[in-house]
């Protein structure tokens, strides 16, 4: 086993990132229009149930064919500008980033993701007052079903953190809450 | 009731000498701050406060040992110098800042974006909210971007960002820092993070720095100035490697 080199320790995102990390269409993973988009959205809130409006998540999944290949172009740049040209409408690229507004409230635009087992997105949140980002997993509810061991092993108000509910245009909603009643599942990955 | 600096001063030396105690008695060394630290405010209601739980990596169909990749169309050739963006040279201290991009292996993480955003010379952001009285600069925005070279290298022109005031406590103020985000082979790695400059004095004051309560991981944070990568006449250098904890999938497939 060769030596290991000691991690570089996590800070928070801070109150200033929205001038840098946010980016026109973050959360439009889906080619617009494509008729098989979904829409993953709700609230991130504090320990006292208040919204978080300076949260930032970034979301990473596989495409529908089950790739986890993902693609460049995410924020594809204009070279005469210096401006944002959107996604390319070809590529699936697997990565979304969001800020909450000032509501809380955040909403990601994407297709269903077609990774084996139960299908989920995975979810990384990082906030001002977060010095360590947390990641979770928004599950589809009413994708194809079957075991998941994290899903196995959660006692059911636990599991019920990770579902994503389906409502109406295909829409699913799934509200994080960083701490409480009701406590989101967070993950470390070993 | 306003706190004042010594207040948290007190805070930050309990938690201090209980970490110090805690790893003389044989507890695991912290390489990231704990996310509940009460001296820096912000913490209070936006941690968890169940136990995170473990997912094993073993299965590579597992989603976060693979990440996002990016590429030469996600970023401007300018992206890395943030002192040629406007018209005309920004205010301050010309800094150039090289490094590596790792993982825990020492294997370089290649072709991957790392982004930075910083304050300008007097210590403010060009965000709306920060209304620090420190002037604004017309040719500085504080936003850079790049893509890791096949060494895992990266390079910024940039110029030294200000410390500033902040509200967490009485005369509470942020040593000089910048903002850094880094994507690994996986999403596992990802990491926030932010770099400081040698010998501040500000570090004894600051809960956000100190709550990395190893006093070895903190050096990490910390630059070193390279006099060999100033550049004569133009800037001062300095370097930071920057290493991702967390598995990958690409760990897996090599059977580590
Ligand atoms: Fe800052």
């Amino acid at each position: 086993m060769p030596e290991q080199l000691l991690p570089t320790p996590s800070h928070t995102v801070g109150p200033f990132y929205g001038y840098a990390l946010p980016f026109p269409e973050g959360g439009q993973v889906a080619p617009k229009g494509h008729p098989d988009q979904i829409t993953l959205h709700g609230h991130v809130l504090d320990g006292e149930g208040d919204p978080i409006p300076d949260a930032l998540l970034e979301f990473w999944q596989a495409a529908p064919d089950g790739s986890l290949k993902g693609a460049p172009g995410s924020m594809r740049r204009d070279p005469v500008t210096g401006g944002y040209l959107g996604r390319n409408g070809t590529d699936f690229t697997g990565f979304g980033r969001v800020a909450t507004d000032a509501d809380g409230h955040y909403a990601l635009h994407t297709l269903p993701p077609g990774n084996a087992g139960p299908p989920y997105i995975s979810v990384c949140v990082f906030a001002r007052g977060l010095l360590h980002h947390l990641y979770t997993r928004a599950y589809l509810a009413d994708g194809p079903q079957g075991a998941d061991p994290l899903l196995d092993s959660l006692p059911p108000e636990r599991r019920a953190t990770l579902v994503a509910q389906p409502g109406e245009r295909r829409t699913y909603r799934f509200d994080i809450r960083l701490q409480g009643e009701g406590e989101t599942v967070f993950l470390e990955f070993q | 009731m306003t706190l004042t600096q010594s207040d948290i001063d007190t805070e930050v030396n309990d938690l201090q000498n209980a970490y110090d105690k805690a790893v003389a008695g044989g507890a695991p060394v912290q390489h990231h701050p704990p996310r509940d630290y009460a001296p820096y405010r912000s913490s209070v209601l936006r941690h968890p406060k169940q136990p995170l739980v473990a997912v094993n990596g073993g299965d590579p169909e597992t989603v976060e040992l693979s990440g996002p990749v990016f590429g030469p169309t996600d970023i401007t050739e300018i992206d890395n110098d943030l002192t040629v963006q406007h018209q005309g040279e920004p205010l301050g201290e010309r800094i150039t800042v090289s490094g590596r991009l790792l993982d825990r292996d020492g294997r370089p993480v290649r072709g991957q974006l790392i982004e930075l955003w910083q304050a300008n010379a007097s210590g403010r952001y060009a965000h709306l909210r920060d209304q620090h009285p420190a002037p604004l600069d017309p040719n500085f925005t504080g936003v850079g971007r790049t893509l890791t070279d096949d060494q895992g290298r990266y390079f910024f022109r940039t110029i030294k960002p200000g410390a500033y005031p902040w509200r967490n406590h009485t005369n509470a103020w942020r040593p000089a820092h910048i903002h850094f985000s880094l994507f690994g082979s996986a999403f596992t790695q990802r990491l926030v993070t932010q770099m400081y400059f040698p010998n501040d004095p500000l570090f004894p004051y600051d809960p956000i720095l100190r709550s990395v309560t190893d006093e070895s991981a903190r050096g990490r944070l910390v630059a070193q100035y390279n006099h060999d990568l100033s550049q004569p006449e133009f800037s001062l250098g300095y370097e930071w490697d920057i290493v991702l904890d967390g598995p990958s999938a690409t760990w897996i497939e090599e059977g580590r």
